[in-house]
């Protein structure tokens, strides 16, 4: 019997394509210059934009492998985001003007990420402990998230100044974008989590079988609490990253559609949406496709609104040659066109 | 209408079988599990076509191809799980796919006054503008049987109707379809309950191992005879075998015990003791409250009656993570929906309790897993032995292996197996047959439920006969034999 090729193989077989077409066609694409100790260029613009979306889809990925799905990470992206502006900025006649947490940057972080992790707890609780459909309960969030980060806001755009947080979403470090660094920590961080322990077992098990992981001693109520409330802090890290790049949370605005973008990427990097098996590597591998597929079609001067078309015909293309039953139809069509 | 004659010589399912209703009978289709019954009523539904022989329906033979095919020729099937759309209405449910058209879509007086005279056949006055879903089952189950009647039906085919009823709606439903057998229609019954066999139908067909037994009017079969002729042993001329020596479990002190333990709706009456060294055999019919017995013992389900204590403490309300702790085990009936994980290794699904019970935080390392998981695949004989194999890629008899390997990974004082041999092949029964009598012999208990009686009689050292789910009967020792079993499970004195 052939081996099998791993799960992420069509996503980086893309991807390879991809990089193969911009080496050849898009002059200048791999051109990399070093100003003012930062590295400069379009690869590098890649990675830094997939990675709100890469660290979304780890989250996803383990909401996914249990059989569930998270509709609200662009909504508590945005939830996050505003906290952390109204943190800073502490409005007058909002909850916030009463928290002094003196401009420290991880106080701020770590007060944001809770606020998110208390939204995922919301989301687990739900799924698991009242046994709502995922898409349903999530579905909750994803519309309240955002008033709830309005009223935190008061309904405006909260803009700051706050050189050491902004760092977060504009700074360097060794010449890379932080985002790219917090990204590459949060997959490092999930691999330990997830293989380094049993949890990506279980995660595993509870979706390939919930029944028989409940009957095997398996905690299944307690997994889904957990990957929802990882997939929530992902989410509260990317909502960070894009109210740092740009000093401003705007509650409508921040993450919008993200969350399909991610379910897209977990689901090219080899991940079935039916649980079971899951790849956080492919995941990632599935976001920086369609980063590259975004910045490919912009550098190449196509107009925009032709991005989400290709995008589109991408993603169906690998999700096609995922599923056995169209490879063998296609081998089928061509072994009958060469007899 | 002269009734359904068929012949079908298949090479597994059924082979030859012959099978007549007479309008306006009760015809009890008897079987145990794999004996030919759902395929023979596929046959006549139009689910499978027959390799051979004929469908004569009146004087006309005829050959459905689909269920669809069936009902146009008259013959209606309701089946064990109500089959309809819960959030419909019910008059919707009962002509759904048959509406009444007129020019401006569908006629709804006409449909909910077909609909109403479709449950008055059955006895049922209900508003049928109701969805469904609010029905009570056995209403559901009225619906159902409403909808098969819609269409001119000759034939009803009822299977296992009254499983998930209570004893008031069971009355209910029996007089509906005693109605129905006065109005002339051919009734096709099966179950699994005895009792209801009896109160019910004018003939009995058993079918077994794809074969047809014999037809007997239900009321010159004993029960005894019927149960004999069901597992395939003249109980008049059984030989007394004698069950594994048991004198030194007798000695043995139990760990645990049960008192009248029972809950409401699944099994009641449960009295015994478990000893280091035992194998309990739970015998039965299917239905019978077997494996409702082993989720009371495993907290799948939490009794209401009774006690149970372990080790002199006694326990309640606890789950399968509690269950685990103390040392129980479970192989499920159904390995597919409940045992295995399908895409997952060998080695993954053999170490899932064993780190359950860990806890996520210590990990067992990948090298002692990979000896573990060796280990007990060669123990086991799980062929292939290759552990990074997915296991939904493996034959039934090699799965169960692997789950029981799943157990004995964490060491259990107690297994709870039932039905541990269905599905597998001959070979890997012997296997796990003889695995059960070895652990024994080292001080492991089970709670052994099977089917086969036979296999009961080999591996228990004490019996509980079940029926109607309650315990009837309890065997030790010498009087573990499959006489007494059937005896015991057709109600005769033992």
């Amino acid at each position: 019997m052939k081996k099998n090729l791993p799960s992420w193989f069509w996503a980086v077989a893309m991807l390879v394509l991809l990089l193969g077409f911009n080496l050849f066609f898009t002059p200048g694409f791999f051109g990399l210059h070093v100003r003012d100790g930062r590295i400069y260029g379009s690869l590098v613009d890649v990675l830094n934009r997939a990675a709100p979306v890469a660290l979304l889809s780890l989250g996803m990925t383990l909401v996914i492998a249990a059989r569930g799905v998270d509709l609200s990470v662009g909504a508590i992206m945005a939830v996050a985001g505003t906290v952390a502006a109204c943190l800073i900025t502490r409005p007058k006649d909002t909850p916030f003007a009463g928290i002094d947490l003196h401009g420290s940057v991880l106080g701020i972080v770590l007060f944001s990420l809770a606020v998110a992790a208390v939204c995922g707890l919301f989301n687990g609780m739900l799924v698991s402990f009242f046994e709502l459909q995922p898409i349903v309960a999530t579905l909750l969030l994803m519309v309240a998230g955002r008033g709830i980060a309005q009223l935190f806001s008061g309904g405006q755009i909260v803009t700051f100044e706050n050189p050491a947080f902004a760092n977060l979403g504009k700074g360097a470090l060794l010449g890379l974008p932080i985002p790219i660094w917090i990204a590459a920590s949060g997959f490092g961080f999930f691999t330990l989590l997830c293989r380094g322990t049993a949890l990506g077992l279980f995660v595993e098990a509870t979706g390939s079988n919930p029944t028989a992981a409940r009957y095997a001693g398996v905690n299944a109520g307690r997994i889904l609490l957990t990957v929802y409330v990882l997939s929530a802090v992902c989410a509260g890290v990317a909502g960070l990253i894009g109210t740092a790049d740009i000093q401003a949370a705007d509650a409508n605005q921040a993450g919008l559609y993200l969350e399909l973008d991610a379910i897209l990427a977990v689901a090219v990097g080899g991940t079935s949406l039916m649980g079971g098996r899951f790849s956080l590597i492919g995941s990632v591998i599935g976001a920086l496709l369609m980063q590259t597929l975004t910045t490919t079609i912009l550098t190449r001067g196509i107009s925009t609104e032709v991005t989400l078309v290709v995008k589109a015909a991408i993603v169906v293309a690998v999700c096609l040659l995922q599923s056995p039953i169209f490879r063998q139809w296609s081998r089928g069509m061509f072994v009958r066109a060469r007899a | 209408m002269r009734g359904i004659s068929k012949r079908f010589l298949g090479v597994t399912a059924l082979e030859g079988v012959e099978f007549e209703v007479r309008a306006g009978e009760v015809h009890a289709l008897m079987g145990e599990n794999g004996a030919g019954k759902s395929t023979l009523i596929k046959v006549m539904t139009g689910v499978y076509t027959p390799e051979e022989g004929e469908i004569v329906l009146g004087d006309k033979s005829i050959r459905p191809r689909s269920p669809d095919d069936a009902v146009k020729e008259g013959i209606s099937t309701v089946y064990q799980e109500v089959n309809l759309v819960p959030n419909l209405s019910v008059a919707e449910n009962i002509c759904l796919g048959r509406e009444p058209r007129g020019p401006l879509g569908i006629k709804w007086k006409a449909l909910r006054a077909r609909a109403e005279k479709a449950l008055a056949r059955v006895g049922v006055e209900i508003d049928v503008r109701r969805s469904l879903g609010g029905c009570s089952i056995a209403i559901q189950q009225m619906v159902a049987i409403a909808r098969a009647l819609d269409v001119s039906a000759k034939v009803l085919v009822l299977d296992e109707p009254t499983s998930s009823l209570d004893a008031n709606e069971v009355t209910q439903l029996f007089d509906a379809i005693r109605r129905l057998r006065s109005e002339g229609l051919g009734i096709v019954f099966v179950t699994h309950f005895l009792d209801q066999v009896y109160e019910l139908s004018d003939r009995i067909t058993i079918l077994r191992n794809g074969q047809k037994v014999g037809t007997w009017n239900a009321a010159e079969l004993t029960r005894l005879e019927l149960v004999s002729q069901m597992i395939g042993r003249d109980a008049s001329a059984l030989d007394r075998t004698i069950s594994a020596a048991s004198s030194e479990v007798n000695a043995a002190k139990p760990f645990l015990t049960a008192k009248e333990l029972g809950r409401e709706g699944s099994v009641n009456g449960l009295d015994f003791e478990i000893k280091p060294g035992q194998v309990l055999g739970l015998a039965g019919l299917l239905g019978s409250g077997r494996t409702e017995t082993v989720r009371l013992l495993f907290g799948l389900d939490s009794a209401d009656k009774g006690t149970l204590d372990l080790d002199g403490v006694s326990i309640r309300h606890f789950g399968p993570k509690r269950a685990i702790k103390q040392g129980f085990g479970l192989c499920v009936e159904d390995r597919k929906a409940e045992g295995i994980f399908p895409e997952l290794t060998i080695r993954e699904n053999m170490m899932v309790v064993m780190q359950a019970k860990q806890g996520w935080l210590r990990k067992i390392p990948s090298t002692k897993q990979k000896e573990l998981a060796t280990d007990l695949t060669g123990r086991l004989k799980v062929q292939p032995p290759d552990i990074e194999r997915q296991i939904q890629f493996l034959s039934g008899g090699n799965q169960q292996k692997a789950l029981l390997a799943r157990w004995l990974s964490v060491d259990p004082r107690l297994l709870l197996l039932d039905e541990p041999t269905r599905g597998i092949d001959v070979g890997a029964k012997f296997e796990i047959m003889s695995l059960v009598e070895r652990l024994r012999l080292e001080g492991k208990s089970f709670v052994f439920v099977s089917s086969e009686i036979a296999e009961v009689v080999r591996s228990a050292t004490q019996v509980l006969v079940l029926r109607d789910r309650k315990v009837v009967g309890s065997l030790e020792g010498n009087a573990i034999t499959e006489e007494n079993i059937v005896n015991a499970i057709a109600g005769e004195a033992v």
